[in-house]
Order: C-alpha cells, then structure tokens, then sequence
C-alpha cells in the first residue's frame, strides 16, 4: 500500500515537472510563437515514474538490506581491477588516435583532452587538498589572456609564452589564495565563485587592454621547433619535410600538444602526491587541526595546491588561446567552472583515472549527442542522479596510498574524507 | 633532584575568556623537563582550555607561558601560537577525541607528521620533483623512524592499512605515535586513556614511561586516577578554572582542597544552587 502511495506521489512530482518542461511545445504560428500541447508525451514520462518507483519498492522488497552493503567492496575490487590495464590502454589508444580516426574525432579529442589536463589541474586543489574552488575557470582566463596579451605585445611564440602564463596564473591564484583561505567550506566557495566572475567581467569591460566583448584575435599558433603549419614554404613544417600542406598536420600536431600538456599534468601531480607537500595536501583534506597539531603550516600548504592548481588552468588556458586563435571572456563562464568540477567529482575526488573518464564521458558525451539538443541536457542530469545514488564518492572512488612497507591496498572511499575547505 | 631541575615550561598568570565566561583564571604551574606532568580536575574544571593554549589553538586573554630550550633560550608560546608551537617550540599534542588521518595509511600518518623535516630536505617540494639523491634519503629516514615507532606501539603489521580502520586503542597508541614523530621535546596528551580498556592502560603507562626515558617531557590530562597517580612525577589540579592544588601525586591526593572538589562538600553545593 505504501509502494502504491510513494508511486503516486512521485508520478504527482513528475507531472508537475514534465508538464511545463515537455509538455508544452513551442511551434511557430500566427503572428510569433504558439504552444502545442503534448500530452501523450507527458503521460508516458509520468507513467514511467510511477512504475519504475513500483519497480524500486519491489526489488527493495526482493533483496534484504545487507546485501546492498556487500555489493560495495565489490565493485570497488573490480573498478581496481579495471583501472590497472583501463589506464595503460587508455594511453595508448590516446597515442595512436590521429592514426585512428579522421578530423572530427581528432578535433573532438583536443576538446575532451583540454578538460582532461582542466580536471587534473583542479584536482589537485579539490581532490587532494579538500578545498572547493568554484571559480577554476578565472586561471583558465588568465592563462588564455595572458598569452593572448604577451604575443600581441611582445611577437612571442607560444612555447616562450606557455610557462608565462602559467606562472602569471599560479601568481593570481597565490593573489587570490591568500585572503580566501582563511574562509572554509561554503564560504571559500562563495568567495572563488565571485573571483571567477570578477575576471570574467574585468575583461569584459577593459576594453583598451582585452578589446572587451570583441575579444582579442590573430593569436599566433605554435610551431614545432620553429616550424610553422600551413603553407608549404621554407620554414613551414610541409614545406621542412616536403609535403604537401594540409590542415589536418596543424591539428594532429595541436592534438600531440595537448596530450604532451596533459600528461605532464598527470605526471606532476602523481609525483606531488607521492612528496611530502603532496601528502600534506591530503592530510588537510583528512584533518585540519590535526595538521596544525604537527607543525604545518596550513595557510601555505593551501596556497601552494591552489597555485598548483591554477598553473595547470594556465598552461590549458594558453592552449585554448592558441588552439582557437581567438579569445574572448564568452568562453570562460561559470558554466566551465561548473563542467571542470562536475567532471573531477564525476571522476571521483583524486583520482587521475577516474577524473579522465569523466571528461571522455562528459565532453564526449555531450559531443557525440548534439543532435538529440535538448533531450541531452535531460539525459544528462539523469546520469548525474542516478551516479549520485549508485557511485556518490565517483567513478573511482578508492584511495591508492602514497607510500607503503609492503604492497600497498586501495582504501575504500568511506574511510577518505572529501574535505570541508 | 627534581627541585634543581630547570622547568621546562612555565605557566604564569594564564587567563581565558570566551566572551564574560573565564574558563582559565590566573592559573601558574611548571612543568620540569624530564618529568610526568598531570593536569586534573573535575568536568568543565579548564583542563583543555589550558592545553589549547599551551599548544597554540587559542591565544590566551592574559598571562605569560614560557618554554625553555635545552640551550636555555626561552620562548614565549603565547606569542608564537597556531603551528608555530608546534614547528619551533616543539610541543607536540594529541586531542580527547582522537584526530588521525583516518583515510590515509598508518604508515603516510606518520610521515605526514614529519613534514617539516621532508619538506625541508625536498627543497621545498621543487628538488624532490626531480627525485635528488638527498630527499630520497630524507624519506628512507623518515620511513625508518616511522618504523620505529610502529615497532613500538605494535602496529607494525597494519603499517599499510587505513588507520581509521584500527581499533580505538590502536588509534590512541598511533596518535602518540605521530605526535612523537615531529620530535618534540614536550609532548601534550588529552585523556589518552579515555575507553581503553585495562590491559591497554597498562601499555599506554609503559609506553608514556618509555617516551620520559626517550628524554621527552609529558603534560597530560587524565581522569583515570589510577593511572595518573601511578606515573605522574607531579599533579597540578584545577577547578572552575582556577588552580586548587600542586604537588606529587601523595600531597596532592591528601589536600583537602582536591577531596573536595571531586567528592564536593556542602558548603560548594549550597553556593551552586544559590547561583
């Protein structure tokens, strides 16, 4: 009788949600835009709800409690199991991809591995030191700003220009850091959230220095060695080599760049993890007072993971400049911030391999599934829910250790703490 | 002998107050090197008001606290609070209810504790990037003195294990463990023998003596009597914030003043339900 009133109530819900979201359809009629109603489509999504409610009661009913407790360690050996030749494959499937496949693929492959070296750099400061950033996107702007700004000035080249807006994007986040940090959890949130914007809405409005909304363009591609792409003159890469020019190389080649940035991300942050600061990171994430306890300075270590962090976002954001040729404060919206940070808990809060399927899922995903346009957007939140119920600590949700005496043992996901910022 | 010895630490004229609570009033104690210090009471007495001081969690309203190094230097506590006292005073400290790093390893606990040290030696994180010949010594001598220690409290074998999954008396035990790690030459406990059960308070009396032998001084809260009274070299006592008694634990335990605080006499009963 319960299992009968909870499908009620949620086909009630539903309905309340899908009849103004689905159920009203704007076509184009006299004189502007008329609504067609679509009931049917309604009654189907409602129906839907209501049995597979009936259906959730029903295997409730069906499998006593401890057995959803048993599935847990479960899963966690076999996603172990996995990741240990998911992760070589991965990588080689990466190296070879432009052999694979043709320009749309390669192309989507930049974008997905842009977000993958985003997540990784967020990471460090949410996954491993525990401490909310909202506003990862302000380091991305200053990165792809930054490099703008130096090669229009200067006639730099992107190699030149790379570590320099890095390092001017680990500089805004110590900038950044040092005030924040004191606030923790909901307030340090808060706090980053805004930054993101100031940035967005700074460059938006210096017009004389960023060209404002107009953005900046004629952004220099990077060379191999001097080497430029496209055309096949002396001293372009075709014409170095004798080939005939085509547009495909400059992509392949900005492809391998991307994936050299990304795995020099992954390799910095699974080298820092394994050091005394890596580790210290972590333990704010386990317990703040404790670290105080031992001598740590807190304020310090917090602000080396956010200028961790933020280099990374830097070093992505020239890349992003560079890639498109073109920047402007559209591309760096709270929305980015939201996807890099949906994807590093998505993936599973420090884990690199987990954070990586994220982003393959994610931006992806979302690619691949253009066409669908608005059904996407519902498919998608669907997947969040129902990751959030079946895997709420990620898709890799174990700890490897950084250290051990003997052969070292994951550590399941209820003994980490996700860290209060 | 004792009377001699240079006090290691001490407490003069501490007062802390929340807003118009005075938790601590006025209290002054010394805690001389090479020795047991306890500090008892009753419930809400000050006891961990007076640790958090001493240990830079909070910044006292009033009153000096002195640390004297072994070269004789003295420094003030109060002055240098948060990490500091725990990073250049060396007073180390472990908490009533315990606070390891419950997801990573007894093993990374312990190195977490030494970070100074490592951090130092890694060339403040850049060098060791590169993965240099002297942070890699650095850390097989951390990993060494963490063995040390495991050795000690028993845990050897759970080295690689989570340490929020030990059970509760391990936990104290590696709580010490860590504390002892960052090589303090003061080492504060607050209620370690809080839920052990007997044979386990017995360990933790042998390790707390072996840590005094070690040449590290100890301050530490307790309302296990028997314990306190059995390895304590001097017991200070407080109640309702003020110090009521001072002495070994014989003097202390025949002051009328402390029988009746914990048994409480009529005279303090009228005047509480006056109030």
């Amino acid at each position: 009788m319960t299992a009968l009133r909870e499908a009620a109530l949620s086909a009630l819900v539903a309905l309340g949600l899908f009849a103004p979201i689905v159920g009203l359809r704007t076509v184009p009629g006299e004189g502007g835009l008329a609504l067609a109603p679509q009931p049917g489509l309604v009654g189907v999504l409602v129906g839907l709800v209501f049995f597979g409610r009936l259906g959730v009661h029903l295997r409730d009913r069906l499998r006593p409690a401890p057995g959803r407790a048993a599935v847990r360690p479960r899963l966690a050996a076999t996603t172990a199991r996995l990741g240990a030749w998911l992760a070589p494959a991965l990588i080689a499937l990466a190296l070879i991809w432009p052999a694979l496949v043709g320009r749309y693929y390669v192309d989507l492959a930049i974008l997905v591995l842009t977000y993958v070296m985003l997540g990784w750099g967020l990471n460090i400061v949410v996954g491993l030191a525990g401490l909310l950033d909202l506003g990862y996107v302000a380091f991305y702007a200053v990165g792809a700003y930054a490099y703008a700004l130096i090669a229009q000035f200067t006639g730099l080249g992107f190699w030149t220009c790379l570590p320099m807006a890095g390092l001017l994007a680990a500089l805004w986040g110590v900038t950044l850091g040092f005030p924040v940090l004191r606030l923790r959890g909901d307030y340090l949130a808060i706090v980053t959230l805004a930054f993101g914007e100031i940035i967005r809405v700074v460059l938006l409005n210096w017009v004389s220095l960023t060209g404002g909304p107009n953005g900046i363009s004629g952004i220099p591609r990077p060379t191999l060695f001097g080497l430029r792409f496209g055309g096949d003159e002396p001293g372009s890469f075709a014409g170095f080599f004798h080939l005939t020019s085509s547009p495909m190389q400059r992509i392949v080649f900005l492809y391998y760049v991307i994936l050299g940035l990304a795995f020099f991300t992954n390799l910095v942050s699974l080298r820092l993890r394994r050091l005394p600061l890596g580790r210290a990171w972590e333990a704010l994430r386990e317990d703040e007072i404790a670290c105080r306890s031992l001598g740590i300075n807190i304020t310090r270590t917090k602000l080396t993971a956010f200028a961790v962090g933020a280099l990374f976002g830097g070093f992505a954001g020239a890349f992003f400049a560079t890639r498109q040729g073109f920047v402007s404060p559209e591309s760096f919206t709270f929305m980015e911030s939201a996807t890099v940070l949906a994807i590093v808990v998505l993936g599973g809060l420090g884990s690199q391999l987990g954070v990586a399927l994220a982003a393959i899922v994610m931006i992806g995903g979302a690619e691949l599934f253009r066409e669908f346009a608005d059904y996407r957007m519902l498919v998608f939140g669907l997947a969040l829910v129902v990751m959030m119920v079946l895997r709420p600590r990620g898709l890799v949700s174990t700890r490897t250790p950084s250290v051990a005496l003997g052969t070292p043992r994951m550590i399941g996901a209820d003994m980490v703490a996700q860290g209060r910022g | 002998m004792t009377e001699h010895a240079a006090p290691l630490l001490a407490v003069d004229g501490l007062t802390m107050r929340f807003g118009g609570l005075t938790a601590v009033d006025d209290v002054g104690f010394a805690a001389r090197a090479g020795e047991i210090t306890a500090v008892i009471g009753p419930n809400g007495a000050g006891k961990t008001t007076v640790f958090n001081c001493i240990t830079g969690f909070y910044r006292p309203s009033a009153g000096r606290l002195w640390l004297t190094r072994a070269d004789g230097a003295r420094i003030a506590l109060e002055r240098l609070g948060g990490e500091r006292v725990a990073s250049r005073a060396r007073v180390a400290r472990t908490f009533q209810n315990i606070r390891l790093f419950a997801g990573m390893t007894v093993l990374e606990n312990l190195l977490v504790a030494q970070h100074n040290r490592l951090m130092a030696a890694s060339g403040f994180g850049l060098l060791a990037l590169l993965g240099t010949r002297g942070y890699r010594a650095a850390e097989r001598a951390a990993i060494e003195r963490a063995r040390l220690w495991l050795d000690r409290i028993g845990l050897i074998e759970r080295a690689d294990d989570p340490a929020g999954a030990l059970p509760y008396g391990a936990q104290r035990r590696l709580e010490i463990a860590r504390a002892m790690c960052t090589e303090p030459v003061l080492l504060c406990l607050d209620e370690p023998a809080a839920g052990l059960n007997p044979r386990e308070t017995e360990a933790l009396a042998a390790l707390l003596h072996d840590i005094r032998a070690s040449g590290c001084s100890l301050l530490l809260i307790e309302h296990d009597m028997g314990l306190v009274m059995r390895i304590s070299d001097h017991i200070i006592v407080l109640d309702h914030g003020r110090k009521i008694s001072d002495g070994t634990p014989a003097a202390v335990r025949a002051d009328p003043a402390v029988i009746s605080a914990y048994l409480g006499d009529e005279d303090e009963d009228e005047a509480e339900s006056g109030a």
